[in-house]
């Protein structure tokens, strides 16, 4: 059998990770490749459009009903889905209480020890917390855990600011370990120029936009019959699309150790697409009052 | 070797610092003095209450130890909860030998421990719910409880659990005060904070229950602050101030009760014994209350007999007549205790390394033996603990705060005291090294040592110590000079 490949999906909040990662793995498991899917995310929505469920009952959720996760079994947690996509979701407390990142340490030993990662899979993926805020959802970036990372990325300014922010997470754990960055997959938000920006913001990371992933309603119609493109209508536009990007990252071989930007270079560049303005540094720090005054 | 001079002090500290890399050097060198009696403030001499330098076994605790181990757990009809994993809360239990009067697991909690035992699924979801049952378990089986409180260990703090909101609601549910303490062990450098974080929940809980229903207090009402009734230290303390007329209201901590803190606030005088752990109280009630504060210090006859008119004179005659009698009384028996053990202790040197108030409070109590501090120090002081220590120690002395554990071990090596007093940890390397030891934090598995009756005990210790026998046989008799055994023999036939 082929390696096992672990790959983790990161992101800004709302950029559309769990929608793509879902229709991606869709599109493997078409291909034939044997997939699991690892939720790290409280909110528990990585395995929805795979599974047809509203939520996964997660693997924390389970340890807290049956006391500790050491009372678990891989069976109750791991549930099957199209494709015969492997689903499990670590899943956490509710907003505002507890700790979300020891959630997804405890459940990702779980699976270790248990061996979820059993012989026949070719891939892993972990879709992760948009915010890298704390230790715990790096956890899947850590030393043999994911060695590939793909960061989902629009032409929007918060985007790319989050994007360099991960390949700087990356490079932490680069050096010290296996993990590299693969590849950004821009989910299009049809902004100007969108392609041409992501493609020179790869430039300067030091990798490649993988896959250009337009923006089209059949996402959203799919979704709210809790399914992927791939499933729901396979002849679709938008899941040629998905099986490109699933043939690229099979194909790919571009794992690097990223070049992130200084904040003034990425500005740079965001200003040389228009997207951001230069900075007037006459007008920091003035109240409206003074600004009025100067006015006058 | 005779005691140092200045010059000699000065160059053993510079010695000891030479093996430390540069930039722990210079921060050690912060730390250590050579005890200059002019200086009014310590403040130019010595660095304190810094982070520890990493590596070089600090003796210091946390601030979870200051706040459950030392202010809160003597505290005899509160359950103290230690709210996070097991260990925090097991490895901190019946240790400190802070004595209570009444029925354990009835109406007095010390010797118990009650832990929210968090596991993985407490850390991830919260410890809230986990505590909320806790305190209805806690309070369905010892009822008789006056008052809770939660000890939060350091996953409390990272995982943002709302102690506060649970011991509200569950207060009122019960009928009980309930104490949140947000002592987290990895806040502030040593257990130091861990007080400092007490009395302000103590302040902010509990002391002012009573607020506008107090009865007026009398004439003589006191309360003791800062005495954890280590080996019955306070009932020591406690009989003198009665014998001299004052009405001890409240003990804070050692043997103390809910219903004492809530009637502190109407005591004429605050006397305070452990400085550095309850100032704060007692600078809030002053503030407050207008309740006047005073250090005071129970250790040798010549500071109790100092302490106690000082206490007198802040009251009237009949008080004041009633120090000189308790003085009076006391003075034959300790002329006795001084009779029977100065000639053997006279001109034996000390060195200390404890915590609190001991490192200054008992010299002089070792200088009614005739002995003489010749280095002090401080696990968590702050510099006006040192302020008070410059004047109490001798000019030339060593003074360390935080020391290092090669630091004291070689102080030792090149002083040679004839007793170290300091902690558990440190009492075995000085016992392979052949000098007499005391543990002075729960003074050894005896006392107390506070007041005339623990100068008895105070002054049995020492001399058990310093002349113990057993220090003569340390040497192998292989290892002596051949020519040594005739002198032995004919000094064992003599």
């Amino acid at each position: 059998m082929a390696k096992l490949r672990q790959a983790a999906i990161y992101g800004k909040g709302g950029i559309g990770k769990s929608t793509t990662t879902q229709n991606l793995v869709a599109a493997l498991a078409e291909a034939g490749q044997k997939v699991m899917i690892v939720g790290c995310d409280p909110k528990a929505d990585s395995t929805r459009l795979i599974l047809h469920s509203k939520a996964q009952t997660t693997v924390m959720h389970l340890a807290a009903e049956a006391g500790s996760v050491e009372d678990l079994e891989l069976e109750d947690v791991l549930a099957v889905g199209y494709g015969g996509v492997k689903c499990v979701e670590s899943g956490g407390p509710e907003p505002g209480v507890g700790c979300a990142g020891r959630g997804v340490i405890t459940a990702i030993n779980f699976l270790e020890e248990e061996g979820a990662y059993d012989e026949d899979l070719n891939f892993v993926f972990y879709d992760v917390l948009g915010d890298v805020v704390c230790g715990g959802f790096a956890m899947p970036i850590r030393e043999n855990k994911a060695q590939e990372i793909y960061i989902v990325v629009s032409g929007e300014m918060m985007a790319m600011y989050a994007a360099n922010n991960i390949a700087k997470g990356i490079v932490k754990y680069a050096n010290s370990g296996s993990v590299r960055l693969a590849g950004l997959i821009c989910n299009s938000r049809k902004t100007d120029r969108e392609d041409e920006l992501i493609e020179a913001l790869a430039a300067k990371l030091g990798t490649q936009m993988i896959h250009f992933v337009p923006r089209d309603n059949v996402v959203q119609h799919a979704e709210i019959r809790r399914m992927t493109v791939i499933e729901y209508d396979p002849k679709a536009k938008q899941a040629d699309e998905y099986r490109a990007l699933a043939r690229k990252i099979i194909d790919n071989k571009k794992f690097v150790i990223p070049t992130p930007l200084e904040m003034e270079e990425l500005e740079d560049l965001l200003m040389e697409f228009g997207i951001m303005d230069a900075e007037d540094e006459t007008i920091i720090g003035k109240t409206a009052a003074e600004l009025a005054a100067e006015a006058a | 070797m005779g005691l140092l001079n200045r010059e000699e002090a000065e160059a053993l500290i510079q010695e000891v610092l030479e093996v430390y890399p540069e930039k722990a050097k210079k921060d050690r060198a912060k730390h250590l003095m050579v005890n200059d009696k002019t200086l009014e403030s310590a403040k130019k001499c010595i660095t304190s209450n810094r982070k520890s330098v990493p590596g070089v076994m600090t003796q210091r605790g946390c601030a979870y130890a200051g706040a459950k181990g030392v202010v809160w757990g003597p505290f005899k009809d509160i359950i103290d909860i230690s709210h996070g994993p097991i260990g925090c809360g097991q490895y901190s239990r019946g240790g400190r030998r802070n004595y209570y009067s009444g029925i354990a697991g009835v109406d007095s909690f010390c010797d118990m421990m009650f832990s929210s035992d968090f596991q993985e699924k407490d850390v991830v979801f919260g410890g809230d719910k986990k505590l909320a049952k806790l305190i209805d378990e806690v309070e369905s089986l010892f009822p008789l409880s006056k008052a809770l409180s939660v000890q939060s260990e350091c996953p409390i703090g990272l995982i943002g659990d709302d102690i506060e909101a649970v011991s509200k609601k569950k207060a009122v549910e019960i009928g009980k005060t309930i104490v949140p303490v947000r002592c987290e062990g990895f806040r502030g450098v040593s257990q130091s904070l861990g007080h400092h974080i007490s009395n302000d929940a103590l302040r902010d809980w509990m002391l002012s229950n009573r607020d506008g229903k107090l009865e007026p207090g009398g004439p003589y009402d006191v309360a003791i602050l800062g005495d954890y009734n280590i080996g019955g230290d306070a009932w020591a303390s406690r009989i003198l101030l009665e014998e001299m007329g004052l009405n001890v209201v409240a003990q804070w901590s050692g043997d103390g009760t809910v219903a004492e803190i809530e009637n502190t606030p109407k005591v004429k005088l605050n006397l305070l014994h452990c400085y550095r752990s309850m100032n704060y109280i007692a600078r809030h009630m002053e503030e407050k209350y207008g309740i006047p504060w005073l250090e005071y210090n129970f250790f040798g006859p010549t500071k109790i007999a100092e302490s106690l008119r000082e206490i007198a004179s802040h009251f009237d005659d009949t008080i004041k007549e009633g120090a000189e009698r308790v003085i009076a009384k006391y003075q034959p028996a300790m002329d006795a205790i001084i009779a029977k053990f100065k000639p053997r202790l006279q001109g034996k040197k000390v060195m200390l390394y404890v915590g609190g108030l001991r490192p200054r409070h008992t010299v002089g109590a070792y200088e009614d033996l005739g002995m003489e501090v010749v280095g002090a120090g401080y696990e968590f002081a702050h510099n006006d603990d040192y302020d008070r220590t410059i004047k109490e120690m001798k000019d030339a002395t060593l003074i360390y705060d935080d020391a290092t554990g090669y630091e004291l071990e070689e102080f030792v090596r090149q002083i040679k005291p004839d007793l170290v007093g300091s902690g558990i940890k440190e009492k075995y390397a000085f016992h392979k090294m052949g000098v007499p030891f005391r543990q002075m934090h729960s003074w050894d598995y005896s006392g107390p040592y506070h007041g005339y009756d623990g100068f008895a005990v105070f002054a049995r210790d020492m001399d058990m110590a310093v002349n113990n026998p057993c220090w003569t046989l340390f040497k192998a008799p292989w290892e002596k000079p051949a020519e040594a055994t005739n002198e032995d023999t004919e000094a064992l036939v003599a």
